[in-house]
């Protein structure tokens, strides 16, 4: 027995021993020096001051692009000596709420939802951001931008990464091959999709699947048809349910989604009929694009990192997007988008140095140049984006004219925006109604 | 990246003062346990002998101790159970009676909607489902196993296959399931092995998450390949300790194997057998991650747990969402009363 | 942490009986057993057997092709493993830490529990005291309570301590690093009592009473009853409490991304996994690996305490 016992300590050791050994090459601890006087410093000065503190990130950012974010302020760490501690999680949403009441709050969180940062602030559990962020943030961001994360007057922090939704992902190459053209309005689109199907092939191809996010892509499609289908200002309404969900303009919205997500003619290529689509998850809904079984896909530009290894994103590659059509060209051409807003549970003086310098011009470029990022920031320099669809990107929220609405299942109380709003598009897809799905939606709005 | 040995070290200190606590904690209130009788009992000894000799009752001292006795006993469980439990309960509690702020009382508002929202009907029924399936045939299974790989070669082999799927994580199992209920359409290869099977064999793939009520049924099979394995484990040690006498004497006496089964094993294990079915009810009630990495409860399949978690920390709706676990600890009762009755019988038998 | 060292007689006689079970089991096996169940277990692990395959598979294969195409057109590829194990995350830091993080959680997190309850069981079975039928109610029916209902009040017992009355009754913990470990240990021990009193009454209650009376009679106070005569007899339940408890701990989420955090200091193999997929769960053939890096450990442990489940260590003591 007491043999037995041993080889099985043994085994476990060994396990451990393989693990650990190797993993452990490389060189030993490099002590880097603080070297706050260097030239390349210079343009942190005035964040210097707050030399060994500690400032904690709360965000939903994780694995590479976690370190693409530590990566973009290790020159703020090394200048200033402020260590930056960044956890990234996928139950972000959720967990905040615990730690912030189980008094654990992070110093900063990342929210991406500017419904979840005005329940916080609602709650007083937001600090309200520093004179300096307010004017940083104010230089470099777009009062559209910035009216998301004012609650009652009171500002609590820029905008960080930012992305655009209004996008139809398709092939260059098929199109060229094919003879047809990017449409420039909604019939065109329409058209366009009858052309494809009448090939042969289903033009569209759609998924909803997303974890415990399952249905979001859909609420997309509706956003983006309520904004071009009825105004901005409208919409504002909707959001704020200044109109009722079970609203006709609204049900307008979801009908003429409808014309495409519940064509069996148009979807869902490659995947089957109407009803996979919310059992497709959103990851891999365009991949048959790239497989030539389907020609038109609606998801945002954070899409580009989805594609399969080796596919070219260019407007002259294997993928591109193009501007999801107006309805009505004569309303302008409004942009869906989100991003996260860098807010504070702690006002520090390193902790609103940090914040601060996030809002910065220097921040953002930094971050741009490690690539697939976009940017709402207005010093965002557009040589410093690699990638075609993020230039694009930037030039679209970068453009003063662009009218920009934030997507709407963020700004609305999480109880619908992430709950019964998700919920509706699934069961919509899955065959009810739509002024079924709607007055669901409607009777769950938080009194 | 360097792997560094020095970063680790603090944690095998951790660990250590983890241990050394252990040792400290155990070991100190039993030499405690051991010792302060030991001196009372000299002192009883003592006292005894003087009794003896005048005649004094003897007994009346012995019951307080046995309360001092089981108090030391007692003591960490209830400690701790106050605070990691007792306490959240009662807050769950008054919770839900209050408004989404936590700072209004609202009375019996967030039971009225736990029962006038359909979709949230359905969450209850689902769970009652859940609860009623589950432990039978997890337990049915566990237990045919159990008997059945006592009497086979490989057992430890074949013990560890259907344990296998306890030691997995719900990471890891999420994506099993993806491989068997995965839908493709027809013109595809499937994914998943349901439908290639179905296909293999001239039907048309199926979306098996989508359809109520098969789907609620479907994720209760998950449930069940996971459970089993804690069934037969449990009821295989039980079964193990039938002692080999009895089962030999059987066996000279000529009973069939199904009369072994009902006659020697069926008995000998009923106290274990409740415990698995008790266990497993109750981790049935409080299921989450299978339904939430599933469907997370779209399609009608939601489950009382996974809407507690959705409402409570997703919809900032912590009134609605304590509701429903307070619902859930009602929903326990009936295993408590059961439980109850067995104490007595087991007390008076 | 306790062997079984039965007193001498009782030892010896335990060997006699084990070779007689053994007989008994040699007698009682059956080829047609054998085969059901096997066959059985083979079913059971099908749906493991190909997120098994899956994980030597290329990416774009897993999702396009089902995982028995493996079979007809092998393409056998390493590096999810590479992956998992090697990843360049530079800020997620190498898998060992993270290993060396759940190990260090786990231990203590399966030996206070079966310690505490233990205790509390024998105490709800063999001391009497007024009441303890009620307390013992009481502790099996807080297995109710879900465990993500006491997250936010046994967050604020740590970050802010206990205050009754303005009064500040007990502090803050203000614990950093690898200190958090003691709050993840907390955790898990308050999770796991009610479970563990409850199945470990159920087998200490069981013990013949006689034994005990014999030994009362002999003048054994509680605690050597407890230690010379319970816990030996016991072995089988701690060992099977033993091994869930291990598994629920190595594998759970939640807790530890409360009380530990998600930073390489402290976050188990778990935390680590469910980051790998990616901000948008993209990357999720990186898990087919992850699943089976993390399982090897718990397999170790089933298959080592599998021991203590032979017929016969019961023999004798328990009259059906």
């Amino acid at each position: 027995m007491a043999f037995a016992r041993s080889r099985q300590a043994l085994a476990v050791a060994g396990v451990l021993g393989l693990a650990l050994g190797v993993t452990a090459c490389g060189t030993g601890n490099d002590k880097k020096s603080s070297k706050a006087s260097s030239p390349e410093c210079a343009a942190y000065e005035k964040y210097q001051g707050h030399d060994g503190k500690k400032v904690t990130i709360y965000s939903s950012i994780r694995d590479i692009e976690a370190d693409r974010l530590a990566q973009s302020w290790k020159e703020f760490e090394n200048c200033t000596g402020i260590k930056i501690d960044h956890e990234g999680s996928g139950e972000f949403e959720a967990q905040l709420g615990v730690r912030v009441d189980g008094g654990n709050a992070p110093d900063l969180a990342f929210i991406p939802q500017p419904g979840l940062l005005k329940r916080f602030a609602d709650a007083g559990k937001l600090k309200p951001a520093g004179a300096d962020t307010k004017a940083m943030a104010e230089g470099n961001y777009s009062p559209d931008w910035l009216k998301y994360s004012t609650v009652d007057g009171k500002f609590y922090g820029a905008p960080l990464g930012s992305n655009v939704k209004s996008y139809v992902w398709y092939s260059p190459k098929m199109f060229k091959e094919k003879g047809w053209t990017v449409p420039e309005t909604w019939d065109d689109l329409i058209k366009l999709s009858d052309t494809i199907a009448g090939t042969g092939m289903k033009p569209w191809c759609a998924g909803i699947e997303s974890g415990d996010a399952t249905g979001w892509p859909a609420t997309d499609w509706i956003e983006d048809l309520m904004l071009r289908m009825t105004s901005p200002e409208v919409y504002d309404q909707w959001t704020t349910h200044g109109i009722p969900f079970n609203d006709p303009q609204v049900a307008g919205a979801v009908d003429k989604a409808g014309m495409i997500l519940k064509n069996e003619k148009y979807v869902n290529g490659g995947f089957g009929g109407v009803k996979s689509i919310a059992t497709t998850s959103f990851q891999e809904a365009g991949t048959p694009i790239t497989a030539g079984k389907c020609a038109l896909h609606r998801q945002a530009s954070f899409y580009a990192n989805q594609w399969p290894q080796g596919t070219k994103v260019a407007e002259d590659g294997d993928v591109f997007a193009f501007y999801f059509p107006a309805v009505d060209p004569a309303k302008g051409k409004p942009v869906l988008g989100g991003g996260e807003f860098v807010t504070a549970f702690a006002d520090r003086p390193e902790v609103q140095a940090v914040q601060t310098y996030l809002a910065s011009g220097e921040y953002a470029n930094s971050r741009a140049k490690i690539g697939d990022w976009v940017s709402a920031n207005k010093k965002l320099d557009l040589a410093n984006v690699p990638n075609p669809v993020d230039k694009l990107s930037v030039q679209i929220l970068q453009d003063p004219k662009t009218v920009f609405r934030f997507d709407g299942s963020d700004l609305m109380p999480a109880a619908v925006g992430a709950g019964t709003f998700w919920k509706g598009m699934v069961d919509w897809i899955n065959g009810k109604d739509t002024a079924t799905v709607l007055n669901g939606i409607e009777s769950s709005w938080p009194k | 990246m360097e792997f560094d040995f020095a970063e680790e070290q603090p944690k095998f200190l951790m660990l250590m003062y983890g241990l050394i606590a252990f040792v400290a904690v155990v070991g100190g209130l039993l030499l405690l346990l051991d010792v302060v009788p030991a001196w009372f009992a000299r002192r009883r000894d003592a006292r005894l002998l003087a009794a003896v000799t005048s005649g004094a009752p003897l007994l009346r001292r012995r019951k307080p101790r046995e309360g001092l006795f089981a108090l030391f006993f007692l003591l960490p469980t209830l400690l701790f159970l106050v605070v990691g439990l007792v306490v959240p309960a009662i807050r769950t509690t008054l919770l839900s009676f209050m408004d989404k702020d936590s700072t209004n009382w609202v009375g019996l508002r967030n039971y009225g909607w736990l029962f006038s929202e359909p979709s949230i009907v359905r969450v209850l029924t689902n769970t009652l489902i859940w609860v009623l399936l589950v432990p039978l045939v997890a337990t049915a299974f566990g237990l045919i196993y159990a008997v059945l790989v006592d009497r086979a070669r490989l057992e430890a082999l074949a013990k560890s296959l259907i344990f296998l799927p306890m030691a997995i994580s719900f990471v890891g199992a999420s994506i099993i399931w993806k491989f068997v209920y995965a839908y493709r359409g027809e013109d595809q290869e499937q994914i998943g092995l349901l439908n290639q099977i179905v296909v293999s064999l001239g039907g048309a793939p199926k979306q098996w998450l989508l359809d109520s009520p098969l789907n609620t049924f479907l994720l209760i099979v998950i449930m069940v390949w996971i459970q089993a394995g804690f069934a037969m484990v449990v009821l295989s040690a039980a079964i193990k300790a039938i002692p080999a006498d009895i089962v030999e004497a059987a066996r000279l006496d000529g009973v069939t194997p199904w009369q072994m089964f009902w006659q020697i094993t069926m008995p000998s294990i009923r106290p274990a057998l409740i415990v698995v079915v008790v266990t497993i009810s109750i981790a049935t009630l409080k299921v989450f991650d299978i339904v939430r990495t599933a469907t997370n409860g779209n399609y009608e399949t939601s489950v009382i747990a996974n809407e507690m978690y959705n409402q409570a920390f997703r919809y900032g709706q912590p009134g609605q969402g304590s509701a429903l676990a307070v619902f859930l600890f009602i929903l326990v009762i009936p295993i408590v009363i059961y439980q109850i009755r067995n104490l007595r019988q087991q007390r008076e038998g | 942490m306790t062997t079984a060292t039965p007193t001498v007689g009782a030892g010896v006689q335990a060997t006699t009986k084990t070779s007689r079970a053994a007989r008994v089991r040699r007698r009682l096996n059956s080829r047609a057993a054998t085969l059901v169940s096997i066959v059985i277990a083979l079913l059971w692990t099908v749906p493991t057997f190909g997120l098994f395959i899956s994980s030597f598979r290329p990416e774009d294969q897993i999702k396009t092709t089902g995982w028995w195409t493996f079979f007809t057109d092998p393409q056998f590829t390493m590096e999810n493993y590479q992956e998992v194990l090697f990843s360049s995350s530079s800020s997620a830091g190498q898998l060992a830490s993270y290993f060396i993080n759940s190990l260090a959680i786990t231990i203590p997190s399966v030996l206070f529990p079966i310690a505490f309850a233990a205790l509390a069981a024998y105490a709800l079975a063999w001391i009497n005291f007024k009441g303890r039928d009620w307390l013992y109610i009481a502790i099996f029916s807080l297995q109710i309570v879900p465990l993500q209902m006491a997250l936010v009040p046994l967050l604020k017992f740590f970050s802010t301590g206990v205050t009754i009355a303005g009064l500040q009754v007990l502090p803050a913990w203000e614990l950093d690093g690898a200190q958090k470990f003691a709050q993840v240990w907390f955790a898990h021990t308050c999770f796991a009592l009610p479970f563990a009193v409850y199945l470990l009454h159920n087998f200490i209650s069981q013990l013949p009473r006689d034994l005990m009376e014999a030994a009362r009679v002999d003048g054994a106070t509680h605690p050597k009853i407890f230690r010379t005569i319970v816990l030996p007899l016991i072995t089988p339940a701690l060992a099977a409490f033993g091994i869930f408890q291990f598994l629920w701990v190595w594998n759970d989420l939640l807790v530890a991304l409360i009380f530990a955090g998600g930073t390489k200091e402290t976050a188990p193999l778990t935390v680590r996994l469910a980051e790998m997929a990616g901000t948008r769960g993209n990357e999720w053939q990186r898990l087919t690996s992850g699943a089976f890096v993390s399982i090897v450990v718990p397999l170790i442990v089933f298959l080592s305490l599998q021991r203590y489940f032979v017929r016969g260590l019961l023999a004798g003591s328990v009259k059906g």
